[in-house]
């Protein structure tokens, strides 16, 4: 008999326990009330730079010039860019000084060059979580991995179209289970660590900053 | 990494231990201050009591509507993982559990593994066994490459290093990272640690990493993580191995959910941190990143002898977020070493039993005042004070007596002598005339109390009795009332 089997023989032999009602998930996050738009770009903002991510809010014709001078001003030369609509409108906003590396091509063509001259990475998130103060990425097919890890500078945007109360909002609206990418990731601030006696630090292993732009038009901005 | 094995110390020294532990100052100091600041880090996090408990309620719900559905769960899970491409592996032991990694790296011809935190690879002691065959397996995770650079294990299953001081670390990190000169900077040190380790993911075969909550319904492995270690380890090397206990799995990704808001709330006392790493699946055709491979190993040990018993079944319901030993005075005095199992605090005490056999750990039951602090903070209501009771009575049940679900070791504490004592006792209270004659005696020979009462007088004065018995006193009593009713009249 495999391990397999044994383990599954021995849990079904179990003593049975009292009945089990399925949780009410979603009966517990519908009592909860729901913020309007402004509160949710409110909290989302104050939530993130809570974290310390540099948070903008900027108008859609102008979110690109507003990254490409957060990346300026930290002395960004190398951005890595996958291949989305928004990484083309950010890179035709990028000055000469930053120049763009696209994404393409497996990791084990440029993975030392990925680690060692990327100076930053950017990833456009596809929902923003006001409770929380995250953002979510998919990542997998065009959104490598890598992109918001790697690089010691993270920038993110976020349409203000897109944010939800809490997780169970998002994934309820966007329907999350029902087509999981290779890698969804959720980033509320830079990579950080208090292992060292509760001492805050930042940049553990992951970026050291986030950058997040929320685009938003007149009537939330 | 030198393969040394480590000092490892046993649960079966803990009564040796907590006393060597309680004398030494420093060590009391650094737990005192680090329980304290998570503590209130926590109590932050949940400010509306109505809402905590209700969430409370809910966690607890998915937990045990998970384990009511275990088995077929996991094969849920097993079928979705493998319809993605990872490779399902089960282990009903460390041994077996370590022989599977070390077949798949030596298949791969691994050389190098790099480890995002996980408590079931400790458990399981994989380092030393792939140490001990030639593979170089390094933590990533900062407080477990603290711990491991200095040759020990984690004192807390979310701070593995909460025992050590920044000028630890500064003397450690100056002694053992060629070039670290000596700072107590923390910023420093995490600098010095992070250079060490970019270098080790870019180079590493394999990653390695646990599971915080695995989808049976869209065959997700959730990691929680503030580092960004455990995403390098799981995306960057060649074939990511993950490894859980199997009470890990829960249905659907919304039953995750809650459990999602709780964890890292009564753990770190962050709303949630930096990320949640959800990976469902190798990489693709189409992606450019990732593992090629991808492995999960289930492991039992010991698991399912505490999912045979209902009662026991609750320890299962855990998601490790530490709060209840952050929360135990005798944890908070003791510190996480002396328990001597991967395990420590109220979690340990309950779960040990089942991985290691009472045998071994008959003394961590033992180890409460039944004060119940752990149970009231734990977010999924997992009633750990009276699962220390069963236990302590499973421990002094007559080893051969015959019960259902007979746990291993048990009768690990069992003494003729003690249950005659106790019998001897019971049979004396439950008789009128042989309970007057022994208070009478206790009360009348009470100046030949021994001086010696066994563990009693370790630590406290002697017990005498009293020169009347409470009977005898209220007797005189009601006899001086009536005496003075008398006279009045």
């Amino acid at each position: 008999m495999s391990a397999r089997d044994r383990i599954l023989a021995r849990l079904r032999a179990a003593e049975p326990g009292a009945p089990v009602a399925v949780p009410d998930v979603a009966g517990y996050y519908a009592r909860r009330s729901r913020l309007t738009a402004t509160e949710l770009l409110s909290q989302l903002c104050a939530r993130l730079r809570a974290s310390r991510a540099d948070v903008k809010v900027a108008a859609p014709d102008a979110w690109a010039s507003v990254a490409a001078e957060a990346l300026q001003q930290r002395g960004v030369r190398r951005l890595a860019l996958g291949s989305c609509a928004r990484a083309v409108t950010l890179a035709a906003a990028l000055p000469d000084t930053i120049e763009t590396v696209r994404f393409d091509g497996a990791i084990e063509g440029w993975k030392r060059a990925l680690f060692e001259t990327v100076d930053a990475g950017f990833t456009p998130a596809s929902a923003g979580i006001a409770a929380t103060g995250a953002l979510l990425l998919n990542h997998g097919g065009a959104l490598p991995r890598t992109l918001s890890l790697v690089p010691p500078v993270s920038l993110v945007c976020v349409d203000v179209h897109d944010l939800y109360d809490d997780l169970h909002h998002a994934a309820s609206v966007q329907r999350w289970a029902d087509d999981m990418p290779t890698n969804r990731v959720l980033v509320s601030s830079p990579s950080r660590t208090a292992d060292i006696q509760q001492t805050l630090a930042y940049g553990a292993h992951g970026p050291r900053e986030l950058i997040v732009v929320v685009i938003a038009d007149g009537e939330t901005a | 990494m030198s393969a040394q094995p480590l000092h490892f110390v046993s649960p079966a020294q803990f009564r040796g231990r907590v006393s060597e532990a309680l004398a030494d100052d420093g060590l009391r100091d650094n737990f005192r201050s680090a329980m304290n600041f998570l503590r209130d880090k926590r109590a932050s996090q949940f400010p509306d009591p109505v809402e905590t408990e209700a969430l409370r309620d809910l966690g607890e719900a998915v937990r045990k509507h998970a384990l009511a559905h275990l088995p077929a769960l996991l094969e849920k899970l097993e079928a979705n993982l493998q319809a993605r491409g990872v490779e399902v592996h089960w282990a009903d032991t460390p041994d077996e559990a370590c022989a599977l990694i070390h077949r798949i790296a030596t298949e791969a011809g691994a050389q190098r593994v790099i480890k995002g935190k996980s408590m079931v690879s400790e458990e399981v002691e994989l380092n030393h066994y792939l140490e001990a065959r030639g593979i170089d397996c390094l933590e990533s995770d900062m407080g477990e490459y603290i711990v491991q650079l200095a040759g020990e294990r984690p004192s807390h299953i979310v701070m593995p290093a909460i025992h050590k001081t920044k000028q630890d670390i500064a003397r450690l990190f100056e002694q053992k990272i060629p070039g670290a000169g000596y700072t107590e900077d923390v910023d420093a040190l995490i600098h010095t640690g992070r250079q060490v380790l970019r270098e080790r993911f870019m180079q590493a075969d394999i990653g390695i990493s646990g599971v915080n909550f695995a989808i049976a319904e869209t065959g997700t492995l959730w990691l929680v993580e503030n580092e960004g270690n455990g995403r390098l380890s799981t995306t960057v090397p060649d074939i990511h191995i993950a490894m859980m206990g199997i009470e890990k799995v829960v249905d659907t990704l919304e039953h995750a959910l809650p459990l999602a808001s709780l964890l890292p709330r009564s753990a770190t006392g962050q709303a949630a941190t930096t990320y949640f790493n959800l990976i469902t699946g190798p990489r693709r055709p189409g992606d450019q990143d990732g593992p090629r491979r991808m492995h999960l190993v289930l492991l039992d040990n010991g698991r399912s002898q505490a999912y045979a018993d209902a009662q026991l079944r609750a320890t299962l319901q855990c998601i490790r977020c530490g709060a209840c030993m952050n929360h135990c005075p005798v944890y908070a005095r003791v510190g996480g070493h002396a328990y001597g199992t991967t395990y420590p605090g109220p979690i340990g005490q309950i779960l040990s039993p089942h991985l290691l056999g009472l045998e071994a750990s008959r003394d961590l039951p033992t180890a409460s005042s039944l004060c119940g602090a752990c149970a009231e903070v734990c977010p999924v209501r997992i009633p750990i004070p009276s699962l220390l009771m069963r236990l302590r009575t499973e421990a002094n049940r007559a080893p051969g007596a015959r019960t259902a679900q007979p746990l291993a070791g048990q009768g690990a504490s069992f003494s003729l002598g003690q249950k005659l004592v106790w019998r001897f006792w019971s049979g004396i209270y439950a008789r009128t005339g042989p309970y007057r004659l022994l208070r009478w005696a206790a009360t009348r020979l009470r100046r030949w109390a021994p001086r010696r009462q066994m563990g009693w007088t370790q630590h406290r004065t002697p017990l005498v009795p009293a020169a009347r018995s409470l009977h005898d006193l209220m007797k005189a009593r009601r006899m001086a009332v009536s005496d003075r009713d008398v006279k009045k009249m």
